[in-house]
């Protein structure tokens, strides 16, 4: 009997020779247990050598093997071929961001957004060693710890269609880690957050879509995060027009 | 490649909250009371439960209740649309269309609070 087979539509483009991206059918053996990142591995070791692609971990730690499958941003690790039942998958960079080469795209418009929101602890004053560790209380926690969770892997911005027509839109992602360090108890940055998560690229271009914590392969529910945060920037603004002793 | 960074950090001071809250709240207001509406004149009026129609209007919390379930949809309405109509890139100019929009639901706000207390 001759072994199961399935194709991959792969989106191909090389810089210096092609005007614009095309696509190539590679047609590989079908294994059940097999994700697409093992197809694209076996493509590139075996029929295609200059097939570009990102990938690291195999296991949904590092964020870099995302792609559309099908149309839908995944984590081609975690896309079983088993889960698709046609003889043909399309894989394609993510949407929304310029293609270095066939699978490869330019996060670096995503790495300005995500430093702007200034994802780390931010103190005052940092209290002396011999005081102690910051503790937390299990509910301290809990009000940010789903946010931690993000892996930086892009999909939500290859899924949120305000990112596609707002490329100034600082995104999810960035919005959901501010987020997360301003939940965050030990924090005292939420000022210096502020401008950019509230300012004009900031939670206002967000139209609910909600397709962000749609495709998020962690769970995060940025969607969520920037809710809150317009809740929140709200309270600040009818407070400091409304409340003479509101913070100006 | 390069990419300058477009970042604008406009300070917080815009009115996109006020918008938004009232956005917001209109949301809230159309999915909590125009149910409630729709069970008093949809219903109770002309079944007859409520006899005395005129104490649906004529008291000031009924007026207050109206003021609020007219208006703050309407800036649902506003934004919602100013924003979908942006999205589907129509080529409709965003000034005009936000006096459109946030205007009409001013007026429709003045309005329905003159209307009210002139019954």
């Amino acid at each position: 009997m001759a072994e199961p087979t399935i194709t991959l539509n792969v989106t191909r483009y090389r810089p210096g020779q092609d005007q614009a991206p095309t696509s190539q059918r590679y047609t590989i053996p079908y294994k059940n247990d097999w994700v697409v990142l093992d197809a694209l591995n076996y493509i590139k070791d075996q029929l295609d050598g200059t097939l570009s692609y990102r990938w690291s971990c195999r296991m949904g730690v590092c964020g870099s093997c995302g792609m559309m499958v099908n149309g839908v941003p995944k984590l081609t690790c975690a896309a079983f071929l088993r889960d698709y039942q046609q003889q043909e998958i399309r894989v394609e960079p993510l949407t929304n961001f310029p293609v270095i080469r066939d699978l490869v795209i330019d996060m670096s418009d995503f790495m300005d957004k995500l430093k702007s929101v200034k994802p780390w602890i931010i103190r005052k004053t940092e209290k002396p060693l011999s005081e102690g560790e910051y503790l937390q209380s299990p509910a301290e926690l809990e009000a940010y710890q789903q946010f931690t969770q993000c892996i930086n892997c892009m999909l939500c911005y290859a899924a949120c269609p305000v990112y596609g027509l707002e490329p100034d839109f600082i995104g999810p992602a960035a919005i959901a880690l501010g987020y997360r360090y301003n939940m965050d108890s030990r924090d005292e940055g939420k000022d210096l957050r502020k401008d950019i998560l509230t300012g004009h690229d900031g939670v206002w271009q967000c139209t609910f879509v909600g397709e962000c914590t749609e495709v998020c392969p962690k769970h995060v529910d940025p969607a969520a995060a920037i809710q809150r945060t317009k809740v929140d920037a709200a309270k600040d603004w009818f407070t400091s027009y409304l409340l003479p002793w509101g913070q100006k | 490649m390069q990419h300058a960074s477009r970042l604008n950090v406009t300070p917080t001071k815009n009115i996109e909250p006020l918008w938004w809250g009232l956005f917001s709240a209109g949301g809230v207001v159309a999915a909590f009371l125009v149910p409630i509406h729709i069970g008093i004149f949809g219903f109770a009026v002309p079944l007859g439960w409520i006899t005395d129609t005129g104490l649906l209007y004529r008291h000031w919390l009924v007026k207050i209740y109206l003021f609020v379930l007219i208006s703050l949809p309407l800036y649902h309405w506003a934004h919602r649309f100013y924003f979908a109509v942006n999205d589907m890139r129509l080529g409709v100019p965003r000034k005009p269309l936000a006096i459109f929009c946030y205007g009409g639901a001013v007026v429709g706000t003045v309005a329905a609070a003159l209307v009210l207390l002139m019954v």
